[in-house]
């Protein structure tokens, strides 16, 4: 997606810096399906032992730790995006120590993007986990550790496939949350085509410059293709052979 | 015969189970107490699922616990076998899967003769035309049987059993009796089985570990610890009556006859092998008396009795202790009874008891 050599990049880029005068842009969309599967990837990696750790913890700090998890969902994005500014522009602690080490700036770029998505989509991952490992509870792991089982052998054999459910509805709610998100990625990210420049940025951008069809192509396929997917998920959901017989 | 020690105090929030003993295992021993007298507890702290306990235990020469010296066993590292009261299959497993699971996760470096394969698990419960099925659709009996085989296949050198047939009705009960003492003498590994019921630890267990809030008050062979007069209150006088050993005899008309010494009691026919050893419970006020041996009764048992003591109690009854063959019996009568039939120590009488009083318990 990068490059400056040769009439088909140019085309590409040239759709990117002047939207509406193509037919149809996938730039954006290829974008902010790269981002959202970045973000649901980091999220299962980092998100499954907290929601395993919040589902069997008798630990008094629970409580804050779950409200914290759940602070995006209640927060405007744009406070949420005004302090993940400050916290990765190069100015902040994190943005300097990435500065250093990557000599570029994580503000407005596709890695701060993945951040700020990482956190805004924290509790549309862990809840779920967290509810299906609390529905699977301690009884079976118990029995596996009867069986000789050790605690990640049971994780991995027992509680996983048992809360297959909770992850299915974690990488889709995870997948659909960072594909729409707008005022985070505006604040943090925002409109570099090929970098930041996600679908529900171009569609702001669309409507602002009044360029209503290129608008509509990528709502209705935002909409078409959220659909579908949630559609997907509830019928998966009922025919799960979970409780085979 | 194995050795389970238990030393200092377990405790684990408010439960606090004391004991400095070391019991002895063989066959079955049933793990006997009211609710509430920490039965389940003390075997989860015995299988390493109460992380929170503190104490000691050891099981033969293998240390298990010591909170002193910071040495906690997890369960996976502990050789023994759990049933669960629930069963607690993998409901994402077929019941094949369940079982191989265990095997896999086996405790390796077994001597071989030691090793319990899944062929002889499966033959032993029954458990072949399962295989395929999923938990979520065996009775409650063919679940515990095969969470019994599942625990089998640790190769464990203790199986600890938590209650496994209180979900069953006394049907099912029965059906899985069999299956639980075939393991136990097959297989040579010690059970330790948790019951409320006096009915299923008398008909299972050789031993007994009696349980009171969290205390162990008696422990020893089964027949001695129930005819131990200070430990009424917790076995149930009323209930416990004698128990008697017995052998299968032959069954007929319906009937099947049990040998008491040269006594022969006959009880409705069940269905167990000849010549086979078993103990039968007979409650106190299901024994009659009689000084002569009486005609035209509807009583089929009529035993041959010395009556060793008479034990007067309040105004109305009277509980007398009889020696039948050279194993005790006991009979509940009324205080009236004893004065006009005059009884006396030492005189010979003949105990009657009802066939049918055995419908329904768990040989049937």
């Amino acid at each position: 997606m990068s490059g400056h050599s040769g009439n088909c990049v140019d085309n590409i880029a040239h759709d990117w810096l002047y939207p509406g005068m193509g037919s149809l842009e996938l730039g954006p969309v290829w974008l902010s399906l790269q981002l959202a599967t970045v973000t649901v990837v980091v999220l299962l990696i980092v998100g499954t032992p907290l929601a395993w750790w919040l589902a069997y913890t008798r630990s008094r700090i629970k409580p804050g730790i779950e409200a914290l998890i759940a602070l995006p969902l209640v927060l405007p994005p744009t406070v949420l995006g005004f302090y993940l500014l400050i916290l990765l522009g190069p100015a902040g602690p994190i943005g300097r120590f990435w500065v250093q080490l990557t000599d570029s700036t994580l503000t407005f770029s596709f890695s701060g993007l993945v951040i700020a998505s990482v956190i805004y989509s924290f509790p549309f991952v862990v809840q779920p986990l967290q509810n299906s490992f609390e529905g699977v509870g301690l009884a079976p792991l118990e029995a596996a550790a009867t069986l000789g089982a050790k605690p990640l052998d049971a994780f991995f054999s027992i509680a996983s496939p048992m809360a297959i459910r909770g992850y299915i509805t974690a990488i889709i709610l995870g997948f659909t949350h960072t594909l729409g998100e707008f005022g985070v990625v505006l604040m943090v990210g925002g409109n570099i085509p090929g970098s930041t420049r996600v679908i529900s940025i171009a569609i702001y951008e669309h409507v602002e410059t009044l360029s209503y069809e290129q608008a509509h192509i990528l709502s209705a396929g935002l909409l078409i293709f959220s659909f579908i997917v949630l559609l997907g998920v509830y019928i998966f959901n009922r025919r799960l052979p979970l409780n085979r017989m | 015969m194995t050795h389970l020690t238990i030393q200092s105090n377990l405790s684990l929030n408010n439960f606090l189970f004391k004991s400095s003993e070391t019991l002895e295992l063989n066959g079955i021993t049933a793990l006997f107490g009211p609710s509430g007298s920490g039965k389940t507890t003390l075997l989860r702290i015995l299988a390493g699922l109460e992380d929170r306990a503190t104490g000691f235990v050891s099981y033969e020469k293998e240390i298990w616990q010591d909170t002193k010296n910071r040495t906690f066993l997890p369960p996976y590292a502990r050789r023994i076998g759990y049933v669960f009261q629930d069963g607690r299959l993998f409901s994402h497993l077929t019941v094949e899967e369940n079982l191989r699971y265990s095997c896999k996760r086996a405790h390796k470096n077994l001597e071989k003769k030691k090793i319990i394969d899944f062929i002889e698990a499966v033959e032993s419960l029954e458990l072949k035309n399962l295989l395929r099925r999923h938990p979520n659709s065996l009775s409650g009996g063919e679940q515990q049987r095969v969470a019994i085989g599942r625990a089998l296949l640790q190769s464990p050198q203790l199986l600890l059993m938590d209650e496994p047939l209180s979900a069953l009705d006394l049907k099912r009960k029965a059906e899985i009796i069999p299956y639980i003492e075939n393991v136990a003498s097959h297989f040579q590994i010690p059970i330790l089985y948790v019951t409320h019921n006096i009915e299923e630890a008398t008909r299972l267990a050789n031993r007994m570990i009696l349980l009171s809030s969290g205390r162990i008050v008696a422990s020893g062979e089964i027949g001695e610890i129930l005819e131990r007069a200070d430990l009424w209150p917790l076995t149930g006088r009323l209930e416990a009556g004698a128990l008697l050993q017995a052998t299968v005899g032959l069954t007929k008309e319906g009937m099947t006859h049990l040998l008491i010494g040269k006594e022969i009691l006959k009880i409705p026919a069940v269905n167990i092998q000849p010549k086979t050893k078993t103990r039968l419970r007979v409650q106190a006020k299901e024994v009659a008396i009689a000084t002569e041996l009486p005609a035209h009764l509807s009583i089929r048992n009529i035993l041959t009795a010395r009556l060793l003591s008479i034990d007067i109690e309040g105004a109305t009854f009277a509980e007398l202790l009889l020696d039948v063959g050279g194993q005790h019996l006991r009979s509940r009568v009324t205080r009236e009874a004893v004065h006009e039939l005059q009884l006396k120590k030492g005189q010979k009488v003949y105990a009657l008891i009802k066939s049918v009083s055995f419908e329904g318990c768990l040989f049937t």
